[in-house]
C-alpha cells in the first residue's frame, strides 16, 4: 500500500499535474468573461425592438448549440489559424490558448445568452411597462431596469454554465492545449500502475474546483433574489 | 419449474447482455477458427485509418500493412475471403492479442522490448523511422537539427510528438493534432513547416489523390522502428510468417507494395536496413 | 415577461433606420465572407473536388451512414442507461432513509463534477487492462457508461427537482386522502414528475448526441471519427468536418425542436412545469 502510495506520489514530480490544473482554471476565467460579453449582447439582440437582430440572435443560438464543440475548436484551429494564417499572439503556445479561450467563448455564450433570457422571462410586465412611462428607450430601459433584475434571476443557469465550461475546458487539447485531460492520458499510457489514483486525482480535481462553484452560484441566487 | 423464477431472471440478464454485446460491433464473430491453419478465417488487425499503411474504404481494405497482411496469409494458406479484419488502433494492440480476438497484427507495430513482454512479434517486414514530411518546394529542412524556430506538427500524445518534446524543447514551435490528417491540412496552407512521425506513414498520408505532387518527405530517418508482425505469445506461426515474409520480398511483390502505396509522395524508404532480414523467432 | 412590452413599435424613422442599418451589416458580412472565400480559395480548399466527393455513394455509404449508427447505437444505449440510472438514484435522493440518500447525493454530485472527456478516457484505459470486454469494444463501452454516468447524474436531479416543482397541494392531497408518502410520491407526484420533465429529458439527449463525439478521441468510430477517416484518405478533411459539423446540426435542431413541441403538448396533463430547463438551467452538456 506504501508502495503504491510512493509510486503515486512520483507522478507528481514526474509530470506537473497542478500545472495542468492551473491551465484549465486559466482557461475557465477568460473563457467565461468572453462568453458573459458574448452572451449579454445576444441576449440584448434576442430581446431587441429589430426583428434581424432577433433573427441573427436566434440563428447563433440554434446553430452552436447544437454543434459539438469539440468540430468548433477543431475549425477555429485547421480552419481559422491554419487556413486564413491569423494569429492573435507572437508567442506560438500563447496563440493556441487563445483560440481555445475563443472556441469556449463562442460556444459558451449560445448558453449564457439562453441564461439571461431566462432571467429575463422572471422580470415581471410591470417593471418593462414603468420604465417605458418615465420616458426610457429600448438600450436605457434594458441597461438600468431589465438587465440587473434579469441577471439576478438568472444566477443558477449561469453558474451552471460556468460549472460547464470548466469541465468543458478538458476539450481544448483538441486546439493544442497540454491542458489536463491530455496530461491523464499520458500519464495513464506511461504510469498504467497507478491508473485509479491517477483517475481519482483528476476526477477530485474537478470535484473542487466545481462544488465550491456550485455552492456560491446556490447562496449567490439566494442573497440576490428579488422577493416578488 | 421450482426454479422458475431465477431462470427467467438469469435467462433475461443473459439476454441483456448478448444483446448489449451484439451492439459493440461484430467483431468477435468467426471465433472458432482461432486454432490451427488452414481454418475457415483468420483475424487480422490493421489501421483503418492509415492511409497508404491500412485504410478501410466500406468493403475494401487498402495500404502496405494490408497487401503484406493477404500475401503472408495467402501464405499460411487463407485466401483473401478468409481474412476477417479487425480494427486495432495503437492502445489495444497488445490487449487483443493476448485476449486472442485477433490472430496477427500488422498495423505500424513496432517491435520493442517492452511490448516482447506481452506479446511475440514475427518478422520485421519493413524497417521505418521518425522523419519529417515538407512541401515539395522546401530545400532548407533536411533534418530535424534544420528545425529551430520553425513551425512543426504531431499527433497529441503520439511518441513521435514526444520525442520532439524531449530533445527538441525550447526550439521547435510543436503544434498537436488529433490526427495526421489535420497535419497535412495544416503544411499544405504553410500553418506548419513539418509534420513528424514515421516514414512510411507520412509517405501514406502525402500519396492520396488530392496531396500527390505536393509534399515530400525529407528522407533522414532519426530513429529506427522495426514494424513486427504482431501475434498471441505462445502462437506457433512465427518461423513461418517469416518465410512468407522472406518470400514476399525475394519475388519482388514486396518491392511492388511499397511503390504502389507511396506513390506520388516522393518517397524513397532507407536502403540501408530495407528489405529486412526477419529475426530469428524464439 | 413577453419581450414586446420592453419597447414600443417602431415608428417610421426607426424603421428606416433598422433598414439602413441592417443594409450596412449585411454589406458587412458579405465582405468578410468575400474576404475569408478569398483566402480560402487561395489556399486551394475551394477545388470543386475537394467538395463534389462530399455528395458521392462512397462518401455516405462506407463512411458517414455506418459512422452515424455507432453515433446513434451509443446514443441510444446511453439514453436508455441514464433515464435507468437518473431514476434509481433520482428516487434515492428522495427516499426517506438518510443513508440511501446520502450515498446518491454523493454519487450525483460527483459524476456531475467530472469531464466527460476525463472519464471516457478512464474507462478506455482501464476497461483494457480488466479483460471485462473484448479489447475491440473498449471505446463503444467506455462511451457509453461515460455519458450514462454523467447524463444519469443529471437526469438523477432533474427527477428530484421534478418532484419538488409541483405545487405542495399535490402531496399533501395524497396524504390527505390517506395514502402513505410512498404511495404518494409514487402514484401522485412521480408520474406528474415524469411527464413534467420529459421536455427536459429530450433536450438532454442533445447532449447526449453531441458528447458521443467526445468518442473520437478514444478511437470510437463515430460520425466525426469516420468524417475524419474519409478526410485522411482523401485530403479534404475540412470539407468532411464541415459535413459531420451539418449532420449533427440537423439532428440536433430536430430533437430541439421536438423538445419543444413537447412541452406545449404535454403541459395540460401534469401540473408541473413542463417548459424545458433548457440545457443552460441544468448546466447539462459538454462536447
Amino acid at each position: 500500500m506504501s508502495d503504491y502510495l510512493s509510486d503515486f506520489a512520483s507522478l507528481f514530480s514526474q509530470y506537473d499535474v497542478l500545472g495542468a490544473f492551473w491551465v484549465n482554471i486559466q482557461l475557465t476565467f477568460w473563457a467565461a468573461i468572453g462568453s458573459m460579453v458574448l452572451g449579454s449582447v445576444l441576449a440584448l439582440m434576442r430581446i431587441s425592438p429589430a426583428a434581424s437582430m432577433r433573427a441573427v440572435g436566434a440563428g447563433y443560438v440554434t446553430l452552436i448549440r447544437n454543434t459539438p464543440l469539440t468540430i468548433i475548436l477543431v475549425f477555429l484551429v485547421l480552419g481559422v489559424w491554419s487556413q486564413l494564417t491569423i494569429s492573435f499572439s507572437d508567442d506560438f503556445n500563447r496563440n493556441f490558448f487563445v483560440y481555445a479561450v475563443i472556441g469556449l467563448s463562442i460556444y459558451h455564450a449560445a448558453f449564457v445568452c439562453e441564461a439571461i433570457r431566462s432571467g429575463v422571462n422572471t422580470v415581471p410586465a410591470g417593471q418593462a411597462e414603468a420604465a417605458r412611462a418615465i420616458g426610457l428607450s429600448f438600450l436605457p430601459a434594458a441597461r438600468l431596469i431589465i438587465f440587473p433584475q434579469a441577471l439576478r434571476g438568472a444566477i443558477t443557469p449561469l453558474g451552471n454554465t460556468l460549472i460547464a465550461l470548466t469541465k468543458n475546458t478538458t476539450v481544448a487539447a483538441a486546439a493544442s492545449v497540454t491542458e489536463i485531460s491530455a496530461l491523464m492520458k499520458t500519464m495513464i499510457e506511461f504510469r498504467p500502475d497507478v491508473i485509479i489514483a491517477v483517475f481519482l486525482t483528476v476526477a477530485l480535481g474537478f470535484v473542487i474546483i466545481v462544488i465550491p462553484v456550485g455552492l456560491l452560484t446556490t447562496w449567490l441566487s439566494q442573497k440576490l433574489a428579488v422577493r416578488r | 419449474m421450482k426454479y422458475g423464477k431465477p431462470m427467467t431472471l438469469a435467462a433475461l440478464a443473459a439476454t441483456t447482455a448478448l444483446t448489449l454485446t451484439a451492439c459493440g460491433g461484430n467483431d468477435d464473430g468467426g471465433g472458432e477458427s482461432s486454432g490451427g491453419d488452414g481454418g475457415d478465417s483468420v483475424r487480422i488487425g490493421i489501421k483503418y485509418d492509415q492511409p497508404g499503411l491500412g485504410f478501410k474504404d466500406g468493403e475494401e481494405y487498402t495500404g502496405f500493412d494490408v497487401d503484406v497482411a493477404k500475401y503472408v496469409a495467402n501464405e499460411l494458406g487463407y485466401s483473401e475471403d478468409q481474412i476477417e479484419w479487425v480494427e486495432s488502433p495503437s492502445a489495444n494492440r497488445e490487449n487483443m492479442l493476448s485476449n486472442g480476438q485477433v490472430d496477427m497484427i500488422f498495423a505500424t507495430y513496432s517491435i520493442t522490448d517492452q511490448r516482447k513482454e506481452s506479446v511475440g512479434f514475427a518478422g520485421p517486414y519493413f524497417v521505418a523511422g521518425q522523419d519529417l514530411l515538407v512541401s515539395q518546394d522546401n530545400t532548407d529542412i533536411k533534418g530535424p537539427e534544420d528545425l529551430e524556430g520553425k513551425n512543426l506538427c504531431s499527433v497529441t500524445g503520439s511518441t513521435s510528438a514526444q520525442k520532439i518534446k524531449d530533445e527538441y524543447a525550447g526550439t521547435v514551435n510543436l503544434v498537436e493534432q488529433g490526427g495526421y490528417a489535420d497535419c497535412v491540412t495544416m503544411l499544405g496552407s504553410g500553418g506548419v513547416d513539418a509534420v513528424t512521425t514515421d516514414d512510411i506513414i507520412l509517405a501514406g498520408l502525402a500519396a492520396t489523390d488530392a496531396n500527390s505532387g505536393k509534399f515530400k518527405v525529407v528522407g533522414n530517418p532519426f530513429t529506427e522502428e522495426k514494424y513486427g508482425v504482431g501475434i498471441p505469445k505462445d502462437s506457433d506461426r512465427c518461423q513461418a510468417i517469416n518465410d512468407a515474409i522472406t518470400k514476399m520480398i525475394d519475388d519482388g511483390a514486396w518491392e511492388d507494395a511499397v511503390t504502389k502505396n507511396t506513390e506520388g509522395a516522393d518517397y524513397k524508404y532507407n536502403e540501408d536496413l530495407n528489405p529486412p532480414t526477419p529475426d530469428a523467432c524464439a | 415577461m413577453s419581450t414586446s412590452v420592453l419597447f414600443d413599435v417602431q415608428g417610421p424613422r426607426a424603421k428606416r433606420v433598422t433598414m439602413i442599418l441592417n443594409v450596412v451589416a449585411v454589406l458587412l458580412v458579405a465582405a468578410l465572407a468575400w474576404v475569408v472565400l478569398q483566402k480560402l480559395g487561395e489556399q486551394g480548399q475551394l477545388e470543386p473536388a475537394k467538395w463534389s466527393a462530399l455528395f458521392t455513394e462512397r462518401t455516405w455509404g462506407n463512411f458517414l451512414i455506418p459512422g452515424l449508427v455507432s453515433t446513434l447505437q451509443a446514443a441510444a444505449l446511453a439514453v436508455v442507461g441514464s433515464v435507468l440510472f437518473g431514476l434509481l438514484f433520482g428516487l434515492g435522493r428522495l427516499s426517506g432513509l438518510w443513508i440511501l440518500r446520502a450515498v446518491c447525493t454523493v454519487v450525483v454530485e460527483f459524476f456531475r463534477a467530472v469531464p466527460v472527456l476525463v472519464m471516457m478516457i478512464f474507462f478506455y484505459l482501464g476497461l483494457a487492462r480488466t479483460g471485462l470486454v473484448q479489447p475491440s469494444e473498449t471505446p463503444f463501452w467506455a462511451v457509453i457508461i461515460a455519458l450514462i454516468l454523467y447524463n444519469g447524474s443529471v437526469i438523477a436531479e432533474l427527477v428530484r427537482s421534478g418532484v419538488y416543482q409541483l405545487p405542495k397541494g399535490q402531496r399533501e392531497a395524497g396524504l390527505a386522502v390517506g395514502l402513505t408518502p410512498s404511495q404518494t410520491l409514487r402514484s401522485i407526484l412521480l408520474p406528474q414528475a415524469l411527464t413534467a420533465m420529459l421536455p427536459s429529458l429530450v433536450s438532454q439527449f442533445v447532449v447526449i448526441l453531441k458528447d458521443t463525439a467526445l468518442g473520437y478521441i478514444i478511437t470510437y468510430p463515430e460520425l466525426l471519427a469516420s468524417a475524419r477517416r474519409l478526410g485522411s484518405g482523401d485530403g479534404n478533411i475540412l470539407q468532411t468536418l464541415l459535413l459531420a459539423a451539418v449532420v449533427f446540426m440537423v439532428i440536433n435542431s430536430v430533437l430541439t425542436f421536438s423538445a419543444g413541441r413537447l412541452s406545449r403538448l404535454l403541459s395540460y396533463r401534469t401540473s408541473g412545469k413542463t417548459k424545458p430547463l433548457h440545457e443552460a438551467a441544468e448546466g447539462g452538456k459538454t462536447g
